[in-house]
């Protein structure tokens, strides 16, 4: 093991911001951390174990126990919920002879769930040893078997398991026409840096993460920052449940992603840039890396770039699972090795970023549309869209719908238009901007796409009348539990309690007070966090709250006070001790 | 002229780069806080500092205060608030207060009082966490920590050590100590170090010392948590 860890902390040239590197490497030999590896590792970048525990810890996909050589991990987004993940999972347990959540006795296979991963429009997904299963079933779930039990190492599996489809449907501005390889740098060149950034604020291009904080306006405020060194941060840790267009971008438009940071770095003055990929998406790594090495060779990065005296490169970091390094601030973090617990703001990554110097973070869809405006012209981009809201929006189209995919639509486009294009019907409402958006029912089908109205970073879950609204609420409650970074009170302990008193009133066990206690616990998680994650936590019950409260209603008891725990349920252990069953060894929940 | 910001109308006077925190305490206006010491850098996520300021929530203890700002503090809805933040505290961990030797000395138990918690409110997590008596001196008792990160900062920022950290996502957020074992005996830590006295519950506390003043005569038993922070915290500022 010593010289493994040598030799990888070397590869890693002894830098403490690589640790992530260094542990997805350590985890993908192993299958775990082992403890003498975390010593070594601490040795040799000089940092507290307890630096590198914490980053363990964080993480979904790090472990201080061993999983399977085989690791399984099932998507938990209700969109595979949708496509039967359920079965799949019970299946999986069946044929793999392992529960959820466990590694089987001879330590070959460990299966778990795991948070969305990107393949809403092709599930139920999942993933073996980091790498993306599609359009998992029965026969494929045989064959995987078959594979494990045989000890196939996974390069001998069939390319067919590992088949991830683009989807594309819809083109509009940006994706009927990518640029040329270079076209943008040219252009920006040609015509001048200041003017072009001047385009870029004419285009109006918001931010397409979500939050729509014009981009022109960051690199511009990040530019006049006096620092001899600026960073550029490509957002590709899309982890909302539901999106997945990032991913579509990454392997059929990465030029021209690279191109639009690479814009933004001769604007803000950069020489050094970084894609955070999320760790779902390894199976993209390669790809993407072979496109930076051919970007090299073609003068488009690294040195003297375009024959301008400017000099850039890109470095491509995984993420390990963790949805909060969506958040800026987060993933900078998480650039930097540590665990991704969002910063206290002020200041702002545009004067403070990855490592104290001004950075600029945008999402992948945002460089790829400023890289298409540097060639056509602000105006080319502003005559489309919105007052508020400028050009177009890739949208992640999932759920009940014939044509699950990506599809480009101008901002101002109705719902119902939208809804028709991808082939829903009998829809009973439409998750915008997936759980920390919006629930709009049927009868809102006329408002717009577009940051005054609907915002959204792309997410788009359709839910036909054959669903329950409280088992989607549900889905989304436990994913913002799961992924809290508990750093403060609120989202911490906030999101445990709203999944427990939500779980409560499912379950049944809910009676008059219970709804009212849950809005007030919304009211504070949304008020009180820290980040977007615990302000938008409670989105999904304030939303469908609002919409269906007969809904919730339904569910409680007639009485004034139920305990939020099985009575009955709780004198099993004693039961058993005693070895009684009989009507005096049972406690009734309440008084009838 | 110097600059001024408004608390609940009181017109108080900061510094360049002071926070509104510093400012308020400065000017004998307490907001109530548990991971906000005046010594160490601030860390801004127990959120009970949190005030309104021009309409937007924000942490007191990191926000920096800023001409002319409008802030609410020792406001019903927002010590209302509090309160539910600090049941929240209560529930997460395991806080028998009258088994704990820290009663009276507890800052988690002082704030409680000041804003009039009478209950827990929300149904208890019972979490399984373990205590630490491996240290001669020092006691940990998991139970009862906070994730302040006081002891994290003044091991770090006073000791000149790196003796606990914390680890964990979300609700299993958990306090570790910087050993090869894991335990607190095998770490740096010293008796004297402020990191094993600047905790605010009874998470950690010094061995053979428990019980020296009697419950009753304790630093809250008498004086508010108000009270004595903007005392204490006003005369290490003065120093």
């Amino acid at each position: 093991m010593t010289a493994f860890i040598q030799d990888l902390v070397e590869k890693n040239h002894y830098q403490p911001t690589h640790l992530l590197h260094i542990l997805r490497a350590v985890q993908a030999h192993y299958h775990y951390i082992p403890k003498d590896a975390i010593e070594q590792i601490a040795r040799l970048l000089a940092i507290s174990r307890t630096q590198i525990m914490g980053v363990i810890e964080f993480y979904s996909f790090f472990h201080l126990s061993p999983r399977g050589h085989y690791e399984i991990l099932i998507s938990d987004s209700i969109t595979d919920h949708l496509l039967g993940k359920h079965e799949l999972a019970a299946y999986l347990e069946e044929k793999l002879n392992v529960k959820l959540g466990e590694v089987r006795a001879d330590g070959l296979v460990s299966l778990d769930n795991t948070s969305c991963t990107g393949l809403c429009d092709q599930g139920p997904a999942g993933l073996v040893n980091g790498y993306a299963l599609s359009r998992l079933d029965k026969a494929k779930v045989d064959q995987i078997t078959d594979l494990i039990n045989q000890q196939t190492p996974l390069e001998g599996w069939p390319q067919a398991l590992f088949q991830v489809d683009d989807n594309l449907i819809r083109s509009d501005l940006l994706l009927s026409a990518p640029i040329p390889a270079g076209a943008a740098l040219q252009s920006a060149f040609n015509r001048g840096l200041k003017e072009t950034l001047n385009e870029l604020d004419i285009s109006g291009l918001r931010g397409r993460g979500g939050a729509g904080f014009k981009t022109a306006t960051k690199w511009k405020f990040c530019s006049e920052e006096l620092n001899d060194e600026h960073i550029v941060v490509c957002n590709a840790d899309e982890g909302e449940p539901g999106t997945f267009k990032d991913r579509v971008l990454l392997n059929s438009y990465a030029h021209q992603v690279f191109e639009g940071m690479t814009l933004c770095a001769a604007i803000i003055g950069a020489q050094k840039g970084f894609l955070y990929l999320r760790g779902e998406y390894l199976y993209l790594h390669e790809k993407l890396e072979a496109i930076l090495a051919e970007r090299r060779q073609a003068g488009l990065l690294g040195q003297n770039i375009v024959n301008a005296d400017f000099n850039f490169d890109i470095e491509i970091c995984l993420g390990a699972g963790a949805y909060i390094c969506g958040e800026e601030s987060a993933l900078i973090e998480s650039l930097e090795g540590k665990m991704g617990i969002p910063r206290n703001r002020p200041p702002y990554p545009v004067t403070h970023g990855y490592l104290g110097k001004p950075t600029v973070v945008n999402n992948v869809e945002t460089f790829l549309a400023a890289a298409s405006i540097a060639v056509n012209g602000g105006n080319w981009f502003a005559n489309i869209g919105t007052d508020k809201s400028k050009g177009t929006k890739i949208l992640s189209i999932c759920g009940d719908c014939a044509q699950p995919g990506i599809y480009e639509y101008p901002f101002g486009t109705d719902i119902q238009t939208i809804l028709d294009d991808c082939g829903a019907s009998d829809v009973l409402g439409v998750q915008i901007g997936g759980p920390s958006g919006t629930f709009i029912s049927n009868k809102e089908f006329s408002r717009l796409l577009a940051f005054e109205d609907l915002a959204t970073g792309g997410s788009f879950i359709v839910f036909n009348q054959q669903r329950n609204i409280l088992d989607v609420v549900n889905n989304f409650t436990h994913f913002f539990a799961h992924e809290s970074c508990g750093f403060c009170t609120p989202c911490r302990v906030g999101t445990s309690l709203l999944k427990n008193q939500l779980d409560k009133i499912v379950d049944g066990h809910g009676s008059a007070g219970d709804v009212v206690a849950l809005e007030e616990l919304c009211q504070i998680v949304k008020k009180q966090s820290h980040c977007g994650l615990g302000q938008t936590a409670a989105n999904p019950i304030l939303t469908t709250l609002e919409r269906y409260p007969e809904l919730y209603q339904a569910q409680l008891k007639k009485i004034s006070y139920e305990p939020g725990f099985d009575l009955d349920g709780a004198l099993e252990t004693a039961r058993r001790l005693a070895k009684r069953d009989d009507a005096g060894a049972h406690l009734a929940q309440v008084e009838e | 002229m110097s600059k001024t910001i408004t608390i609940d109308g009181q017109v108080i006077p900061f510094e360049e780069g002071q926070t509104i925190m510093e400012a308020a305490t400065e000017a004998g206006v307490y907001i109530p806080h548990l991971c906000h010491h005046p010594e160490y850098t601030p860390h801004g996520s127990c959120k009970l500092c949190n005030v309104n300021v021009n309409g937007r929530t924000c942490s007191a203890c990191t926000f920096p205060a800023m001409e002319g700002q409008q802030i609410l503090n020792d406001a019903k809805d927002i010590n209302e608030e509090r309160k539910k933040i600090t049941q929240m505290l209560f529930v997460e961990g395991n806080h028998f207060c009258p088994s704990c030797e820290k009663t009276g000395n507890c800052q988690l138990q002082a704030v409680a009082y000041h804003l009039n918690m009478l209950d827990d409110h929300f149904p208890l997590f019972y979490p399984h966490r373990e205590l630490d008596a491996s240290h001669a001196e020092v006691l940990i008792d998991h139970n009862r920590c906070i994730f302040c990160t006081l002891c994290v900062r003044a091991s770090q920022q006073k000791d000149g050590k790196d003796v606990f950290a914390i680890s964990g996502r979300g609700i299993n957020k958990h306090l570790i100590i910087n050993a090869e074992s894991g335990l607190l005996k095998d770490s740096e830590l010293e008796a004297t170090d402020q990191a094993a006295h600047v905790c605010p519950t009874g998470a950690i506390l010094i061995k053979r010392t428990g019980y020296q003043v009697p419950i009753g005569e304790r630093i809250y038993d008498h004086t508010q948590i108000d009270q004595v922070s903007l005392n204490s915290e006003n005369i290490q500022h003065d120093n």
